[in-house]
């Protein structure tokens, strides 16, 4: 388990490298000065001169990635172009605040999406089966600006709460199908396995068999597709933060691709592919506990 | 020698035409399918012929006739500008699916070559390009997109569909490289291996027809998330002209109208993007329990 965990552990943090490289030179070496962009057009050579120095800008491209990674390792987000204020003031709350809203989306869709999946697989092939399945993945197909219903109070808190919920139904709206239907297919294999006929004949109810042996096995491929899905609760956070006017991080990415502030949106992205990785990894390392043959694989 | 090989070859030709033939009779049985090729059949000769036949040219502004409900004239309202919104849904349709498909083709390409190179050769180069690939994929793509557009800072749709194109790559390798992985283990590579056959006979025409199943739906399933992006880059503001009629763009213009109870011109392009969105959904799905995988 522990050299499991290791090699894991080495693998995220690779990928979050190699993620930080692939970001910094996509907005280095894509065609576009980060000095022009920034100053705009009516900027004289020695703006421009004084901005790249500013920022580091007129060292050789390897040392600024290194700079910036030493930076990053050490828990400094850098300096927005815009404001010039610490990257971290503006991103670490706003980060709090999709978090928040990304919470509440989550508690909302895990539930609601997994009692689908297991609806559907009891009803396999009936109406409602067809319904959750086809319906939920027509639903997730749908961009979330489309099926958001913004509002325009604000106040007390019942209404934050409504505040939270309201963008919550539209990320709903999306992940649902996906999870309800890994849920239905894990539930389905369970159902119709070896184990399952020995617990009906062993005289449990088919009720007590399925919250006893069923759901234990059926959660494994959902734990994948909702770490699977975070991806792309995180991208819709974007599109949901600007149809409800919610300040958090896609806001605040947003305003930084508005404003060509590079060092907002580096570090920004960076930070996004590090708790998509954490998650991955935290379902990986579930998936080996839950999981008592993959857990032997590991220690053997 | 050669005569066992073009029998074995006869016979599986032959195979291949009938279970084409099932799949087909079995696709054509499937409502949902049925109904998603319709959907977007409708929209795809909205896209070549809308200009002919829409009431009104798309940027026909009427100022007699501004934010006007959907009435006899104008069935879906006009919007702020006075233009007519049916007529600028149905020209709409062009800019996005053109987009979409166009960065679903160029997507699948390259996934597909990448998927088949690496899980064919295996070894040093397949666990680089597969590192490479994660990385880009613990990214979400409408992040990597925005961070691209802002890098060049143009909104042009040829760059907005090469962005979709790349961050599509990874997903469609790796479900190429995962059916390649076990293909390649069939007597039938090895044979042509024997036959000294050179390697891009072997991956494109020996093992490629035989991944194509997971590869079609993949193509659709990604044409889906292409809809998904363009829509919602358009919406952002980026990736598209502002103005251009389309359907992502016309919301984003219009929906504050929502709070005056001017609903049309935000709620048709809506119901467009939707009903293209799960008409490729219902394809895909079609497909997939067809080809049954």
């Amino acid at each position: 388990m522990k050299s499991f965990l290791a090699k894991r552990l080495g693998l995220s943090v690779l990928t979050v490298g190699l993620a930080a490289i692939i970001v910094f030179f996509m907005t280095r070496i894509l065609p576009g000065d980060v000095a022009r962009q920034s100053l705009g057009r009516q900027a004289t050579p020695d703006d421009v001169e004084a901005f790249n120095k500013l920022y580091g800008l007129d060292k050789p491209l390897l040392t600024q990635l290194f700079n910036w990674i030493k930076d990053l390792l050490s828990g400094d987000l850098g300096v927005s172009m815009s404001t010039s204020r610490p990257v971290s003031e503006t991103l670490i709350p706003a980060l709090g605040y999709s978090a928040r809203l990304a919470g509440v989306a989550f508690i909302l869709i895990v539930p609601l999406s997994i009692a689908g999946g297991i609806l559907a697989a009891m009803y396999r092939g009936k109406k409602i089966d067809r319904a959750i399945t086809v319906g939920g993945l027509s639903a997730a197909v749908i961009p979330e600006f489309v099926s958001a219903m913004p509002d325009d109070g604000n106040g007390g808190f019942l209404q934050n709460i409504w505040h939270l919920l309201l963008p919550s139904f539209a990320l709903l709206l999306v992940l649902f199908g996906y999870i309800a239907r890994i849920t239905r297919a894990g539930v389905i294999e369970a159902l119709d396995s070896d184990y399952m006929r020995t617990a009906v004949l062993k005289g449990y109810s088919r009720r007590k068999a399925v919250v006893k042996h069923v759901l234990r096995n059926a959660m494994l491929p959902t734990i994948a597709v909702v770490a699977s899905q975070i991806p792309y609760l995180i991208g819709g956070l974007v599109a949901v933060e600007m149809v409800f006017n919610y300040r958090g991080f896609g806001t605040v990415l947003l305003a930084a691709v508005g404003g060509r502030d590079y060092a907002v949106l580096q570090s920004g992205v960076i930070l996004t592919s590090v708790v998509i990785v954490s998650f991955q990894l935290i379902a990986d390392i579930l998936f080996a506990v839950l999981n008592p043959r993959i857990r032997q694989r590991i220690s053997e | 020698m050669s005569v066992t090989n073009t029998e074995i070859s006869d016979k599986s030709n032959a195979e291949r035409l009938q279970i084409r033939k099932e799949r087909l009779a079995l696709l054509r049985a499937n409502k949902a399918f049925i109904i998603g090729i319709s959907i977007l059949g409708f929209w795809i000769l909205c896209a070549i012929f809308g200009k002919f036949v829409t009431p009104f040219a798309i940027d026909e502004q009427n100022y007699e006739f501004v934010s006007v409900a959907p009435n006899g004239t104008y069935w879906f309202g006009t919007d702020p500008n006075g233009q007519d919104v049916f007529s600028r849904v149905i020209v709409g349709s062009r800019l996005i699916l053109v987009m979409s498909f166009a960065a679903t083709i160029i997507g699948t390409i390259a996934g597909a070559s990448l998927g088949l190179i690496t899980g064919y050769f295996k070894g040093w180069f397949d666990i680089i390009v597969m590192r490479l690939l994660e990385a880009i994929s613990a990214i979400p793509a409408i992040i990597i997109a925005l961070l691209a557009i802002a890098a060049i800072d143009g909104s042009s749709p040829t760059l907005t569909v090469l962005i979709i194109a790349f961050v599509f790559t990874p997903n469609i390798a790796r479900t190429v490289r995962a059916a390649v992985l076990a293909e390649a283990e069939f007597e039938y590579v090895a044979a042509a291996r024997l036959r000294t056959e050179r390697t891009p006979h072997i991956l494109f025409k020996e093992i490629l027809p035989n991944v194509m199943p997971p590869i079609i739906v993949e193509f659709t399933v990604r044409l889906g998330y292409a809809i998904f992006a363009i829509a919602t880059l358009s919406f952002l503001g980026a990736g598209v002209e502002y103005g251009s009629p389309n359907w992502g763009t016309q919301i984003s213009e219009n929906w504050a109208q929502i709070f005056n109870n001017q609903w049309w011109p935000t709620a048709f392009p809506a119901i467009a993007i939707a009903s293209l969105a799960v008409s490729v959904n219902l394809i895909s799905d079609g497909l997939l329990e067809v080809f049954e995988i």
